[in-house]
């Protein structure tokens, strides 16, 4: 039932990309041979929500009560870890680039605290020739910038590195769920370094967080004068309560947890803090027990969102392969697909805009024949960084620490239809 | 003066014709309020390697049981092994045949970092609820227990930054790589 007139680009049915123009929008599941309505399904009427008023305007508004209630996919509480844990953004389910701000995923070391910007501060101290506080009121009335950024935790993905074999029950999401994207909002830290007037003797930043852990992280000051910003808005409002409301250090493309949130204090230092989030946590211990400390940049990667774990293919015909990539060190020049465990590849259809450290979206179709397959996706970005294959970061670093893991991700579909993780 | 700052800031405001991020830096408005370092001596809790903002005060193990049994013990076990894997803080060798258990003693590179860490965070049902005093206690039990000091060795700002830490060269600085 292989249609004579696809053309194919790399094995196991990857088709050129034209044949994705006519299909609309859609994720797995998209079957060109059939069409929604059969001939039998007799003549088209208007439908009863065409017939009445609906409800008017609202202050605040909500999804569509058909809509998917999308979640994110969050641990139980701890009562020995108050409010540890993280929440994992349900990337399958998700088109686009841009995730709703509900549905940012979240990694908290002491809960959210309740804070009230009136209250807030932000000090900016140490090294400086003027130590200076900075209540939330003055920091709105300062020049702001807007960019598009993805924001990754470096444990997301580590599951797969240290699995032995593949999650069979993994998704998109409760693996690679801690990566999100929004358009952030704020004054260029630079801005606000400069007003205090760095001393020459400062190299690094040690930034620090208004909640119970008072987290803390040390920047290198070029980062900081470089792209940094102190973000007051995520998508247009305020910071999210669990993104660092009323503000968060935002480093782009660099591993999550050094965006930190709740910002209360920038201290400039010589040398780093050495502070627990970057000593105990955060450091990746390698075969000969050494370990990497202060690894910044999240590698080039890529992930196929749709089909992906636990989703399953209904009937043979042409889908549309999806995912998403980014690159801590640029924008995404090129994302390959294999349908075949990576023996060939071809190239995708890049959907969305290439920003610069940002989340951008490929596609490419696919005719599924009823076969078994291995889905895997590659990306390239602008500096010519290639994404690794998870076996070859293992042989190189080993798994005994899975922070940073940026390897190919491979779906497996059976002859039933239904996605799993895998490890090609 | 306020008034006059208010002024020249909105002056500035709308004389900012460009949003690039190296244009705002010289345009924009300045708002910050001086402050002192004294006055931030409460508020800014940093511990640095070489002692930098370690605070006054001091204590021992044997003073620091006390206060381990009291306030640490429920969640960190009685001899730091913990109830759970993120928990245990006593214990292991980077240098074991199997995979190496990473705690405090074992892995941390800096005596600081102990301080810094339970001053801020722990216990973590109620952080920031020890003094001064009950830090430097606590913490030289914590590194009692894992056998780096003894159990009268004090511990204050001139001497905890002069601990040696097992793994102290154990790390590689990946700062310059971009
Ligand atoms: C309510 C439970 C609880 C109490 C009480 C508690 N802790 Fe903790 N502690 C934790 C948890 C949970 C973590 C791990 C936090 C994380 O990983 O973010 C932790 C982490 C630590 C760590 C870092 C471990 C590592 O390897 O990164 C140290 C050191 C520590 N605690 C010391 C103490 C001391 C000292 C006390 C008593 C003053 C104490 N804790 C009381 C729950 C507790």
């Amino acid at each position: 039932m292989t249609n004579k007139n696809l053309e194919k680009v790399a094995g196991n049915g990857l088709l050129n990309r034209r044949h994705l123009l006519g299909m609309g929008l859609g994720g797995a599941g998209m079957a060109v041979a059939n069409t929604v309505l059969g001939a039998d399904s007799g003549p088209l009427q208007i439908p009863y929500w065409s017939r009445q008023p609906g409800p008017g305007a609202s202050p605040f508004g909500d999804r569509s009560r058909y809509a998917p209630q999308l979640e994110r996919m969050s641990g139980s509480p701890n009562p020995t870890y108050p409010g540890g844990g993280a929440s994992r953004s349900p990337l399958q389910h998700l088109q686009g680039t841009i995730t709703p701000n509900a549905l940012h995923f979240e990694r908290h070391h002491a809960g959210i605290p309740d804070i009230d910007p009136a209250q807030h501060k932000l000090v900016i101290n140490g090294l400086v020739r003027q130590p200076l506080v900075f209540s939330y009121e003055d920091l709105l009335r300062y020049t702001m910038v807007s960019r598009i950024y993805f924001l990754e935790c470096s444990g997301n993905s580590g599951a797969v590195l240290r699995r032995d074999t593949p999650d069979p029950n993994g998704t998109a999401q409760s693996l690679h769920g801690l990566v999100s994207c929004a358009e952030w909002t704020g004054i260029p830290l630079s801005t606000l370094l400069d007003e205090a007037g760095v001393l020459p003797e400062a190299n690094w930043i040690a930034a620090v967080g208004a909640d119970a852990a008072s987290m803390g992280r040390s920047v290198p000051l070029a980062k900081a004068m470089d792209d940094s910003m102190l973000a007051l808005f995520q998508n247009g409002e305020p910071v999210m309560p669990g993104q660092g409301y009323p503000m968060r250090l935002f480093n782009p493309g660099w591993e999550g947890n050094t965006s930190v949130k709740w910002l209360t204090q920038i201290k400039l230092t010589n040398g780093p803090v050495h502070f627990r989030d970057e000593t105990s946590k955060y450091t990746d211990t390698l075969p000969d027990r050494s370990s990497l400390q202060f690894t910044f940049p999240m590698g080039v990667k890529s992930l196929i969102t749709s089909p992906s774990g636990q989703m399953s293919l209904n009937q043979r015909g042409i889908y549309r392969v999806t995912g998403l990539a980014w690159s801590g060190s640029g924008s995404i020049r090129r994302v390959e697909v294999s349908a075949d465990g990576g023996r060939s590849w071809a190239d995708a259809l890049i959907d969305s805009e290439r920003h610069e450290k940002a989340l951008t979206r490929f596609s490419i179709p696919w005719e599924w024949n009823g076969g078994s397959a291995i889905l895997q996706s590659r990306a390239t970005d602008s500096a010519g960084n290639v994404q690794p294959t998870r076996q070859s970061i293992l042989d190189e670093r080993g798994n005994i620490a899975t922070y940073h893991f940026h390897g190919i991700q491979s779906w497996s579909v059976n002859n039933a239809g239904e996605v799993r993780d895998a490890h090609a | 003066m306020p008034m006059l700052k208010r002024i020249a800031s909105i002056t500035a405001l709308l004389t900012v014709a460009a949003t690039s991020f190296l244009a705002s830096s010289q345009e924009t408005v300045r708002l910050g309020t001086p402050i002192s370092e004294s006055q931030l001596a409460n508020f800014d809790l940093i511990a640095q390697p070489n002692g930098n903002g370690l605070p006054a005060g001091s204590g021992t193990a044997r003073q620091g049981k006390a206060v381990y049994d009291a306030r640490c013990a429920a969640c960190h076990a009685a001899n730091g092994e913990g109830i759970s894997a993120a928990t245990i803080i006593v214990g292991g060798d980077m240098q074991s045949e199997g995979e190496p258990l990473r705690t405090v003693g074992s892995y941390w590179p800096e005596a600081s970092t102990v301080f810094d860490f339970v001053r801020r965070a722990m216990p973590a049902d109620a952080p920031k609820s020890l003094s001064d005093d009950e830090v430097y206690q606590v913490v030289a039990y914590v590194l009692f227990l894992n056998g780096i000091i003894g159990e009268d060795q004090e511990l204050n700002a001139s001497t905890l930054p002069r601990v040696e830490m097992p793994n102290a060269d154990g790390f590689i600085d990946q700062s310059a790589i971009h």
